[in-house]
């Protein structure tokens, strides 16, 4: 295959991809659009292998690497759960990083790649080896990190260093004089020293970060290291001079930073303010509530739950975090039909936010074979919680908290919520009366038209079903 | 400490401030209750049903002599205040503002007054809402005198004698009252129609079954803590007309529009009355503050122009039973405000938003007005989305500081911006080689095809879109393939370190292939999910 026969297959591929990326602007042309995206890897794969750039004699060494990682690949994407998607996305985006660092390296002890290059050309090379090694380092530690948060094998709670956003800038420091040295070295080896040093504090800086970052705000984290997956990409695209990579990079790049722009604002934060780590860093660890809520939540029983349930014409079901914890999605859609087959009229509100990653509770629901068209977006609905007779809020905290609106002193003041005070009567399935992730407590609980109902949500879902069929 | 329920002598006062039920959970927080005899008689209580329940029954002189508290349902009158003790704790209805005679005379008996007119208007005090309990009970029974003095069913019908109409109602203003009143007309089968210079209630009225008649002018009106404020001249006369169409057409018209210290609007004219056919029934149900209607008398019902105008001050009194129990209920749970230790003391705590609100004096100094409540009870329709009576200016703010995609930024931001794009694409101009700049123009474009597209991504959908983006960042294969491959010749001749490049390079198409197999499948597993 020629030069320009390549060429075009890239060309191909690439158009493959936007429009892949494109057919998931609704759920009835997605899975086109994950086909798109399939034929176009499948194109620049082969066109790549019968390329001018390999030869015969690495085939067997290709296939046998390929087949090892779709194996695998394959094996982890059967049996993975769909509530642990944001942990497999992580630890995927530690994958693309960590090919990053390779590929870099690989590419700066090969003389090759950087015959013939002089002056301007050879830094410029220099730099795009240094900057896709340092993005790819930074994703593979943090996605790793946010892969143990994720999976609950690190605490989730934000680990803040004294002195934090200095250690980081020294890092930056240290990272920019490391890139000096690189860009001056005379030979492969005498590079080699500080390319080392400046992937080992890009790796603890990336360990350092997603461990400054709380668990609530997992969603603008997977998605930002979405986005640097991405760029790293991009990076090693400019390094090799392919327009593919970079096209793709930029691509699935600015994809993950629209999500982590849109992720901040329904937290209604800023990007920088949720980088930096913590949960209001200004206000510190104590964050005083102006008015605590007084009064009493008054508890409901799984029985009373079913009874209200029954006698709703409109229903709002505002998942969060804890049904994905309580595997309560099941539940949840079994209670929707049967309520839906009496002609009440069931819908779902879903917060931006609600979850560890964006779109976790669509993916949840759509597994759980609840219908997409009354799967509700936060701005869909909020206004039909005046008709509602019932909103229930299934493991869900922060995003249902009216003292956002309410309480400009609040630590979340100003973030958007579903307004689920605003039904008739609210239910809100809990453990205990801890407050959720932003440590704030929930004036909702104590409104005079919600009751609690604790437990664990799916046990407890359970037996409002065993009620509702009685 | 002990509460006295004394016999409401105001003119026509059925009511009474207690009911026996009620005087059970006074007493299980630690309170004695005396009762004068014969106080719930005019609403069906018998002294006897006090007194199981655990009260004193006494005559009105020892109450007024004893009782530490005296709850009551109308303000004392001047009889009444002369036995009244000093030092006593009042609670009853007072209007601070209407009476201000009252209210030095109270203060000089060193009094504390709660008033049950001034209780705020937020969430945590909706329970002891009296206001609104004996609104609901107006507005119900608005209804059923109109039913009462209308020739009429309310019901539409076909029977074997012919075929009757459904009365049409128009309720004018949909507080608590007007809600009730919609309610209740729905109820008897009427077709109601409602309108209020409040927009934002307009979904209360549909959701009770009645329909919401707008007036086709731009103005909020919502004031502080979710009551009407005066319109505008210009909504006046636009309103005016609403009103004066439909007078031409309904049947029965309930008026409640009220406004907080104000006399009441005067909504509907002799000339609408005359306009009215004959047979039709108004009930005002502002009376006592002057009347909606221009031909209304207080406290009466007459006809005028063969229209029935009901002018009714006492509508909670004619169902004083329930009106009653409501009014205990409130009163109850203003006590359990006031007694949180259940030691049958009441502390008059000035620092609970609430309490402050009610207390208009307080050990014979006036506290009334209160400080304005911190948050309004509705929030203003302006701040929801898609009001439809949205003011173009507020709509404009809005849009600017939640800076959606569609939000132009402002003038000097974009500046800024295009001014750092100015200088770092200039710097770049002029350093980077041509080979660079290519690539360059390909990665900015395609930033933006980006950009452009992931817009369009259902929010539904970002989870598969996150796992699909990571699928197709497997594309690093590319590089990893590229150098799996050795070649042929190593030009200039250094010694190109082989076994490495092509370690690091299989190890690297291994883990992306993890990557791009793994991330496909489990997409297009997701996507499967998503059904309609």
């Amino acid at each position: 295959m020629s030069q320009t026969l390549l060429t075009v297959s890239y060309l191909a591929a690439t158009i493959l991809f936007v429009l892949s990326l494109g057919g998931l602007s609704s759920p009835e042309t997605s899975r086109r659009g994950n086909l798109y995206g399939m034929i176009g890897m499948a194109i620049a794969v082969l066109a790549t292998v019968l390329g001018p750039h390999v030869t015969k004699a690495a085939y067997p060494w290709i296939v046998g690497a390929m087949l090892v990682g779709a194996v695998i690949g394959l094996y982890a994407a059967r049996v993975v759960k769909m509530t642990q998607m944001p942990e497999l996305v992580a630890l995927m985006h530690s994958l693309v990083g960590l090919v990053a660092v390779l590929v870099g390296f690989a590419n700066h002890i090969d003389p090759a790649a950087s015959a013939g290059l002089q002056g301007a050309e050879e830094t410029v090379h220099k730099l795009e080896i240094y900057v896709g090694v340092l993005i790819g380092a930074v994703t593979f530690s943090g996605s790793l990190i946010a892969f143990g948060k994720l999976s609950a094998k690190i605490s989730g709670k934000p680990v803040l260093l004294p002195g934090r956003h200095w250690i980081n800038l020294a890092g930056l420091l240290a990272v920019i004089w490391c890139g000096g040295w690189f860009v001056g070295a005379h030979s492969v080896d005498e590079g080699l020293r500080p390319l080392a040093i400046m992937t080992l504090i890009a790796l603890l800086f990336g360990v350092h970060m997603v461990m400054a970052i709380g668990g609530a705000d997992m969603p603008v984290v997977v998605s930002m290291l979405n986005s640097y997956s991405g760029w790293a990409a991009a990076a090693t695209g400019f390094m090799l001079g392919n327009d593919l990579l970079i096209v793709t990079g930029a691509l699935v790049g600015s994809s993950g930073a629209i999500l982590s722009y849109i992720m901040c604002r329904a937290m209604n934060r800023n990007f920088v303010s949720v980088i930096a780590g913590g949960f209001g860093t200004g206000g510190g660890a104590a964050a005083p509530s102006g008015a605590a809520p007084a009064g009493e939540a008054q508890p409901i029983s799984a029985n009373e739950t079913a009874e209200v349930l029954r006698g709703s014409k409109n229903v709002i079901i505002v998942p969060g975090y804890g049904m994905a914890v309580a595997q309560a999605q099941h539940a949840v859609y079994e209670i929707t039909k049967l309520l839906r087959e009496k002609g009440v009229n069931v819908r779902f509100g879903i917060h931006p936010v609600a979850g560890r990653m964006p779109g976790h509770m669509n993916v949840l629901l759509a597994e759980a074979k609840v219908p997409y068209d009354i799967v509700m977006e936060m701005d869909e609905i909020n206004q039909d919680f005046p008709d509602t007779d019932v909103a229930m809020v299934i493991g869900a905290n922060d995003i249902v908290n009216p003292a956002a609106q309410e309480d400009p002193s609040s630590p979340i003041a100003g973030m958007p919520v579903l307004e689920v005070w605003k039904a008739r009567n609210s239910i809100v399935m809990k453990r205990s009366m801890a407050s959720g992730y932003a440590g704030v407590d929930n004036p909702l609980f104590y409104k005079d038209n919600n009751r609690m109902l604790f437990g664990d949500a799916k046990k407890m879902l359970d037996e409002v079903l065993a009620s509702l069929k009685a | 400490m002990l509460i006295g329920i004394p016999r409401e002598t105001a003119a026509g006062e059925k009511r009474v401030a207690t009911v026996p039920e009620v005087v059970e959970k006074l007493i299980k927080l630690g309170f004695r209750v005396a009762v004068e005899a014969g106080a719930g008689g005019a609403a069906n209580f018998p002294d006897e049903t006090y007194r199981a329940a655990g009260a004193e029954i006494v005559d009105a002189a020892r109450i007024w002599a004893s009782a530490d508290i005296l709850f009551k349902v109308r303000a004392p009158g001047t009889a009444e205040l002369a036995r009244m003790r000093e030092g006593a704790t009042l609670v009853s209805f007072v209007w601070p503002a209407q009476n201000p005679e009252l209210m030095q005379a109270l203060a000089a008996k060193r009094a504390t007054v709660l008033a049950m007119d001034s209780v705020p208007r937020i969430s945590r005090a909706q329970k002891l809402d009296a206001l609104s309990s004996m609104a609901n009970i107006a507005g119900y029974r608005a209804v059923i005198e109109a039913a009462h003095a209308f020739g009429r069913f309310f019901t539409g019908q076909i029977t074997a004698a012919g075929k009757v109409p459904p009365a049409k109602v128009f309720i004018i203003g949909a507080g608590v009252a007007g809600l009730a009143a919609i309610g209740a007309a729905v109820g008897l089968g009427a077709i109601v129609l409602a309108n209020d210079t409040r927009p934002e209630v307009a979904d209360q009225i549909k959701s009770l079954g009645g329909e919401y008649v707008g007036v086709d002018y731009k103005e909020e009106g919502s004031g502080v803590g979710g009551y009407a404020k005066v319109m505008s001249e210009g909504f006046q006369k636009a309103q005016r007309e609403v009103f004066a169409g439909q007078a031409k057409i309904v049947d029965v018209i309930i008026t409640t529009a009220l406004i907080p210290g104000k006399p009441a609007p005067k909504l509907i004219t002799a000339d609408m009355v005359k306009s009215m056919r004959p047979g039709s029934v108004i009930v005002d149900l502002a009376a006592e503050q002057g009347g909606n209607c221009e031909l209304t008398e207080p406290g009466q019902a007459v006809v005028r122009h063969g229209v029935t105008i009901i002018g009714y001050t006492d509508l909670p009194s004619r169902l004083a039973k329930q009106s009653s129990t409501l009014y205990a209920t409130n009163l109850l749970r203003l006590s359990e405000e006031l007694c949180k230790a259940k030691d049958g003391k009441f502390n008059v705590n000035m620092e609970d938003e609430v309490i402050r609100g009610t207390t208009v004096i307080k050990d014979g100094s006036i506290t009334w007005p209160p400080p304005a409540p911190k948050l309004s009870a509705a929030p203003p329709a302006a701040s929801r989305k898609g009001a439809a009576a949205k003011p173009p200016a507020v709509a404009e703010k809005e849009k600017g500081k939640h800076g959606g995609a569609g939000a132009p930024a402002s003038a000097r931001a974009t500046a800024l911006v295009f001014l750092i794009g100015a200088i770092l694409f200039w710097f770049i101009g002029a350093y980077a080689p041509p080979a660079f700049l290519t690539h360059f123009t390909v990665f900015v474009l395609a930033c933006f095809v980006g950009y452009m597209v992931i817009w369009n991504v259902t929010p539904a959908l970002h989870t598969p879109l996150m796992s699909v983006t990571n699928a197709i960042s497997s594309i690093i294969a590319i590089a990893a393939l590229v150098q799996v491959s050795p070649l042929e010749a190593a030009p200039g001749g250094a010694a190109r370190p082989t076994a490495w490049i092509l370690g690091l390079g299989v190890v690297s198409l291994a883990l992306v292939a993890i990557n791009m197999f793994g991330g496909f499948a489990v997409t297009q597993r997701m996507l499967q999910m998503f059904r309609k």
